[in-house]
């Protein structure tokens, strides 16, 4: 028997947690019908997730100077789900010296993404 | 002088191959007691201990009370030791500053029978000539005690019955010990003992060996098995498991006394009492175990002892529990104390069979030891002019006046750095505690002595605070800094490649 | 001894959020007091995204929305001492402090804003039975561990607890190269964001047992395995469900208590239920100017209702400074009716309201298409319709300051009516 490609998705864009399922329709404009969800933002949302996953990744890199020993980064956006451990190879190498004002950019364009990572704190110099 | 979890102490006859006039194998409060004791003589005293610290055994897992007497049996080592041995904490307790308060007790009945076996309790009391113990009325009882039981039908009052700091007792004891002169070797196992001309050769798990002119069994748990490797078998050590909860500060006036039950054919019942930073202890069942290192805490043992401890008191608030913990209780299969020589080896000294009133009978145990060591080295003892019986008080930050407070804070800014924020405890006393003879090695031994982390947050915040501290203070990692014992690491390694993490 | 006109107790999101509006609001001379090496409280160790989204409308992390109010404290120029532990609040509003670079301090304040916060469950809370190793921390020490002192907690993890730290902290640990094996949740329903059981689970195939718990932990030394279990509907372990990990770290999630020892001395009076105070609208305690604000009061899900709550706390401590509240007006009280647990603030003068009277609650259970209902002694003054209401989610209600002045009800009653109880 013919079955659809299906995905079961759970939506994160309000507490509500819609159980949604996926399923693949070739006439729909998104290539795909979204059941389960009560809003656009939810259809838009189960689409996106069985596409194209993104998140963002939030992480520390190690810095040299500063009251700690941990600086927090963050990707500036959303990239790509599947990039999440490759993104940690690559600031797991990362060493800092402080002092680092918030927002610095740490590493600039992840694989190509067009996506920086930036320090969430500022941490000043101590002796 | 490094001793601890990095590096094994060694003494300095111990290097040299030299020989000792006594080795205690054990540093409970019964070895430490006795070593103290055994210090105020011209002897060379070693102390050997397997574990990463002082009172690392029973002495830190168990009710701390130190019993009025009138429960041991007359006729019995133990009865006479705990009426010999619970006058001596007042003094003890000021020369060696623990903590250490007289609250009394009281033995709760609930039916006829109790009543009478409560009865028997005082005649036994009378005999061994235990202070002020009575029978009270319902209503006495409940004039001064209003969470008690409406059921009870009488209670038996002894107030001499006490509370106290077992572990900080069993720490200063060894740190006073060694002020005048003892020396200790931490993580040190004993793994064989042999007779020699001169007296014993003991070979340690390290692959060392130790000369000792006598030897004292204060091992514990392990007391037949250290017994057993020099002299004939005559008794064993059968471990009885207790379980605990202690409950959070708030919950500390609930009663102002210890609170026990009646021994009836089931048990001795479970206690209630306040600890003496101020807590609330519930418990313990009795259960034998196998595994003498089985202080596991079990769903079904937890609950009796909820349920047999609001007998007591109905209405005791299990939801302020902080922690709970389970300890061993040493008994012998003699059913008493075992103190003095074994029959075929006169060098060699029992203290053991441990149970209860342990602790109470502690420093009477100390001082029958110490006869038996002077018979075994020929005579009279000669006592040290030097030795000093003080011990340096530890200023405890959160106990003092606030002008005492301020007085700390201008002679050592590190007293107002709060370490703790449940008890309250400063930097300096941490710092204080590490520096001591006898001084901290681990996260344990820190909160053992000063606190922090002892309280109801249970080390949340201040474990952190604490390893900094230490490693920072011994010249470690923190990464390298320990619970407890060796093995019970607390962190793995850091988080990032660049820094030789993952 | 010295002065100030608003002393602001503890330097997290709420007393920065209580000290600016303060400052804002006229209180000329406004102190914080942290205890901490720096301002922003636990916010700094929760790298994690999911803050500001009601206060800035944008998605920023833990230090990064602190960082926005260190900065705003420090153009308004208000002063902070760090390093600072306060040993007493008492009712005449002095206040008995340390520092090592200050020493003793002594203030008398106008009016005090108690901000500390909360601290976490233990595992002696929940007297989880086995063995005592190392290796069981609580989720927020493991993450102070991870984030701030760069140091891992353990290899292979179990987590007790779904509420959001651990379920944040799965995702950490599992980033930075641990195994996650398992989380249980005791209850039939998970205590965190369906948000965070998506991208810190899902996303890393990390299992959730819901109706589970921890039944015991082995090793003597360092965790070496934990046992967990389902549980009856008495939430008690059920034999023959157990399954067994070796692991060598266990992590517990199992909530937070706010912390009112400070309280307590102060001879506050604290709402059994919450744990915290007991307050009115202006987020005053039974104590006359002494105001209490954020997880103090009650523990909240997100931080932007800490800083809504603390900018209100802050805003009339001023007004208190000022002798501008009206203290001796008509009280209304507010309770909790059915499917609520407890409702914040449990007192109203509705003459010192501005436009709204926000009333912030949890309910009791997982409820779908309910009602959420207000009654002024008995006449309905809000009533929604919600979707989707859990225990794990604060629910809001805003009533119109103006209805409440003009009925003067005795009582203000929230309930849930109709709907279904869920357990997922």
């Amino acid at each position: 028997m013919y079955k659809p490609e299906e995905h079961n998705v759970i939506c994160t864009v309000c507490p509500i947690g819609c159980r949604l399922t996926v399923i693949r329709e070739e006439h729909e404009p998104d290539g795909y019908k979204v059941i389960g969800g009560v809003c656009k933002r939810g259809e838009k949302f189960g689409v996106k997730e069985v596409t194209n996953p993104t998140r963002t990744v939030t992480s520390t890199v190690a810095i040299e100077g500063g009251l700690l020993p941990r600086l927090p980064v963050r990707t500036e956006k959303d990239i790509p789900k599947h990039l999440n451990y490759e993104l940690m190879k690559l600031i797991n190498q990362v060493k800092l010296q402080a002092p680092v004002k918030i927002g610095e950019v740490v590493v600039a364009n992840v694989f190509d993404t067009g996506v920086n990572v930036i320090a969430t704190r500022s941490m000043r110099a101590v002796k | 002088m490094r001793y601890g979890p990095y590096n094994h102490f060694t003494g300095s006859r111990m290097k040299r191959g030299e020989m000792y006039d006594v080795v205690i194998i054990g540093a409970g409060v019964i070895g430490c007691g006795i070593a103290r004791e055994l210090s105020r003589y011209d002897l060379s005293i070693l102390i050997l201990e397997k574990e990463g610290d002082v009172a690392d055994g029973t002495t830190k897992a168990n009710s701390a009370i130190v019993h009025a007497g009138f429960d041991a049996y007359h006729k019995t080592v133990n009865g006479q030791m705990n009426a010999r041995g619970n006058p001596m904490y007042d003094r003890l307790a000021a020369e060696l500053s623990f903590p250490f308060q007289r609250i009394g007790s009281l033995v709760l009945a609930f039916s006829e029978e109790e009543l009478a076996s409560l009865r028997e309790l005082i005649d036994n009391a009378n005999v061994l000539k235990i202070p002020g113990v009575e029978m009270l009325a319902p209503e006495t009882v409940h004039a001064k005690h209003a969470n008690l039981s409406q059921e009870i039908r009488g209670a038996l009052w002894a107030p001499t019955g006490g509370i106290c700091g077992p572990w900080e007792f069993a720490i200063a004891l060894a740190e006073n010990a060694v002020e005048n002169g003892a020396e200790l070797a931490l993580n040190t196992q004993v793994t064989g003992i042999q007779k020699t001309d001169a007296g014993f050769r003991l070979s340690t798990a390290a692959g060392g060996s130790i000369e000792s002119r006598v030897v004292v069994n204060a091992a514990g748990v392990y007391a037949d098995t250290i017994h057993n490797m020099v002299a004939e078998p005559f008794f064993e050590i059968h471990p009885k498991r207790g379980q605990y909860f202690l409950l959070d500060k708030a919950a500390g006036d609930i009663v102002d006394t210890v609170i026990f039950q009646a021994p009836t054919k089931a048990g001795k019942g479970v206690l209630v009492s306040p600890t003496v930073h101020g807590n609330i202890i519930v418990g313990p069942d009795a259960e034998y175990v196998e595994d003498r290192e089985d202080l596991r805490t079990t769903g079904p043992q937890l609950d009796y002892v909820r349920q047999a401890a609001r007998q007591s008191v109905p209405n005791i608030p299990f939801g302020m529990n902080i922690t709970t913990f389970a300890g061993l209780r040493a008994e012998s299969s003699t059913r008493d104390f075992i103190i003095g020589p074994a029959d075929d080896v006169p060098n060699f000294i029992n203290a053991a069979g441990m149970k209860s009133p342990g602790l109470s009978a502690a420093p009477a145990v100390a001082e029958e030891v110490v006869k038996h060591v002077g018979v075994a080295l020929g005579g009279e003892l000669k006592e040290r002019k030097d030795f000093n019986p003080h011990r340096r008080p530890a200023a405890h930050f959160a106990e003092a006046s606030p002008e005492k407070q301020a007085e700390l804070i201008a002679t050592d800014p590190r007293f107002a750095r709060i370490v703790c924020r449940c008890e309250y405890v400063t930097e300096a006393e941490v710092v204080d505690v590490i520096h001591r003879k006898v001084g901290a090695r681990s996260v344990d031994g820190v909160k053992r002595r000063a606190r922090p982390g002892g309280g109801r947050c249970q080390g949340g915040f201040c474990s952190p605070r604490v390893m900094e501290i230490l490693a920072r203070e011994l010249g470690t990692d923190m990464g390298d800094v320990l619970k407890d014992g060796p093995g019970s690491y607390i962190l793995t390694g850091r988080t990032k490649a660049v820094e030789g993490g993952m | 001894m010295q002065h100030y006109e608003v002393v602001i107790v503890g330097g997290g999101p709420a007393g920065l959020a209580a000290a600016i509006e303060a400052r804002k609001n006229g209180a000329q001379s406004v102190v914080v007091l942290e205890r901490d090496r720096e301002l922003g409280g636990i916010l700094q160790q929760c790298i994690h995204h999911g803050f500001g989204l009601v206060v800035f409308n944008e998605e920023l992390t833990g230090p990064e929305y602190a960082e926005r109010f260190i900065d705003e404290l420090m153009e308004l120029g208000i002063e902070y001492r760090l390093e600072t532990m306060v040993l007493e609040v008492n009712a005449d509003k002095t206040i008995r402090a340390i520092s090592p670079s200050d020493g003793m301090i002594e203030i008398q304040a106008k009016a005090i804003v108690l901000n500390m916060g909360c601290r976490e469950r233990t595992r002696g809370a929940i007297a989880i039975p086995g063995f005592r190793p190392a290796g069981v921390f609580s989720a927020g020490t493991a993450q102070r561990f991870v984030n701030m002192e760069g140091y891992m907690v353990g290899k292979r993890v179990v987590i007790l607890g779904s509420g959001d730290i651990g379920l944040i902290m799965a995702r950490r640990m599992a980033l930075e190269g641990a195994k996650v094996l398992a989380v249980a949740e005791i209850m039939p329903y998970s205590g965190g964001l369906t948000r965070n059981i998506v991208q810190c689970l899902h996303d890393y195939d990390i299992p959730l047992y819901l109706s589970h718990t921890i039944t015991e932990v082995r090793g003597k030394e360092r965790v070496e395995g934990v046992t967990i279990a389902e549980v009856d509907e008495n939430r008690k372990p059920m034999t023959g469900t157990e399954k067994h990990y070796d692991c060598d770290t266990l992590l517990l999630s199992v909530g937070l208590i706010p912390e009112n020892e400070l309280s307590r001395g102060a001879g506050i009076q604290l709402d059994p239920v919450t744990g915290g105070p007991i307050v009115n609208e202006a987020m005053e305690t039974s104590v006359p100017g002494i105001f209490a604000s954020g997880n103090v009061v009650h523990v909240h899900d997100l931080v932007d209702w800490v800083t809504e709550e603390s900018r209100r706390a802050g805003a009339y401590a001023a007004r208190y400074v000022q002798n501008k509240l009206v203290e001796d007006a008509s009280v209304i009280a507010s309770r909790p009716g059915d499917g609520i647990g407890y409702v914040v603030p449990h007192k109203v003068r509705p003459e010192n309201l501005n436009d709204k009277l926000a009333i912030f609650m949890r309910v009791k259970e997982v409820f779908h298409d309910a009602k959420l209902v207000v009654k002024a002694d008995g006449e309905v003054v809000y009533s929604r319709k919600k979707r989707h209401m859990a225990p794990g989610e604060m629910e809001i209600v805003q009533i119109d300051a103006q209805k409440l002045k003009d009925l003067k009800p005795a009582e203000l009653l929230v309930s849930v009516e109709g709907g279904e109880t869920v357990h997922v």
